[in-house]
């Protein structure tokens, strides 16, 4: 996903559920991140600091923490698990800027290690989620 | 748990005036030939606009267009590059020419990001390119572009129009905006659509013959504004849309 995106949805979400549920101070806010999504890291501090300081309201950086899921694959046609990090290895810079932008072309990139096939479910390390906001009202 | 990227979609499309989505039940009845030369009459007449190419598993749009050698910019988020005046978004900058074999879920998924990373500016219209069928991606769009309104197409036959029937009333169900019915591909005289589709309640828009020619124009913007599909689509919506 691309950081500016995901930096500017995290803030929106989180001051919107504070306001929901009458936060006056953010304590700690959790935000998973799928490793398919490949989000630099300091590209993602950057945007995120910048978006602060146009109005970040009850939120700033140091209470923001991003944690990656490691993203595991299943072949749905012969069962096999695989890590996306082993996968990784063989995909091209320009194979795996598409995937960073819109993850799931990694059906197009991507292939079941055993048997080929395009065919696999991404069991875990996709999306983007809050996994919590902490706060005192 | 919550996911942010659906709290920055609506964001997305606030420079926006009119979103439009073609669609329409069956396959192969010309809605990405309807979206795309849309688009094009639009930008013919002067208005802002961009097309949205949202069939992943069969995307259309860039083959009618001719579009190539192009690719969005990085601007805090993706900003879709201009082909011909159009602002134009697909799955293909990033999935070249490789299918891209997606179950329903995973759509949703790709929708959702397309939907958060894209930058639209100012427009008058953005017309929106779905896939056949009532599923995941037409429910995606109606829960994730709250002003989205719906055009739709048909052809003459039973076949399809009872599928767009169907449509039809979930779409009157979820109480969404329809611009109207589209006839497409007619061959004998009259228009076929039944008055049991048009009593449901949405305009009928008016008919585009068959045309033969349409096919040689495909891949070129200039040949097909040319083409008597656009001029009869071009005299619909100037009377029933503009
Ligand atoms: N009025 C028409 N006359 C002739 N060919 C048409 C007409 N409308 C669409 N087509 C052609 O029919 C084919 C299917 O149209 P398309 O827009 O891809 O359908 P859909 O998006 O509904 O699956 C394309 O080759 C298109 O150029
Ligand atoms: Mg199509
Ligand atoms: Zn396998």
């Amino acid at each position: 996903m691309h950081e500016w995106a995901l930096a500017e949805a995290v803030v929106e979400t989180v001051l919107k559920e504070a306001g929901k549920e009458n936060l006056k101070e953010i304590v700690r806010v959790k935000v998973m991140v799928g490793e398919l999504q490949q989000i630099e890291l300091d590209v993602f501090n950057f945007a995120m600091e910048n978006i602060l300081q146009q109005g970040g309201g009850a939120l700033s950086m140091e209470k923001i923490s991003l944690e990656v899921d490691k993203c595991v694959l299943r072949c749905k046609v012969c069962g096999e698990d695989w890590y996306y990090s082993d996968s990784l290895q063989d995909l091209s810079e320009e194979d795996s800027e598409a995937i960073h932008f819109v993850p799931e072309v990694a059906h197009v990139y991507v292939r079941c290690p055993r048997c080929g096939s395009p065919d696999f479910e991404i069991t875990s390390g996709r999306g983007v989620w809050i996994d919590y906001i902490e706060g005192e009202k | 748990m919550m996911d942010p990227r659906l709290n920055v979609i609506n964001k997305r499309f606030q420079n926006v005036k009119k979103i439009i989505a073609v669609s329409g039940g069956k396959g192969g009845i010309g809605k990405s030939q309807t979206a795309a030369s849309l688009a094009l009459c639009l930008a013919k007449h002067n208005y802002r606009t961009g097309l949205l190419d949202l069939d992943f598993c069969g995307p259309s749009t860039h083959v009618i267009l001719g579009v190539e050698g192009i690719y969005p910019e990085e601007e805090k988020g993706i900003v879709p590059p201009k082909f011909n005046g159009i602002s134009f978004m697909s799955i293909t900058y990033y999935t070249g020419n490789n299918p891209s074999p997606l179950r329903g879920s995973e759509i949703s998924n790709a929708i959702i990001e397309i939907l958060a990373i894209t930058r639209w500016e100012d427009l008058d219209f953005l017309i929106i390119d779905m896939p056949p069928g009532t599923g995941d991606p037409v429910l995606d769009v109606i829960r994730l572009i709250k002003r989205v309104e719906f055009l739709l197409v048909t052809t003459p036959s039973r076949v399809a129009q009872e599928v767009l029937k169907r449509e039809l009333k979930v779409l009157n169900e979820l109480g969404i905006t329809v611009i109207g019915i589209l006839e497409n591909m007619k061959t004998k005289k009259g228009s076929q659509v039944a008055s049991e589709l048009l009593n449901l309640g949405v305009p009928f828009l008016g008919s585009i013959d068959f045309d033969y020619d349409l096919e040689d124009a495909l891949g070129s913007p200039a040949k097909l504004l040319q083409t008597d599909f656009a001029a009869q689509l071009d005299q619909i919506i100037s009377q029933k849309c503009l």
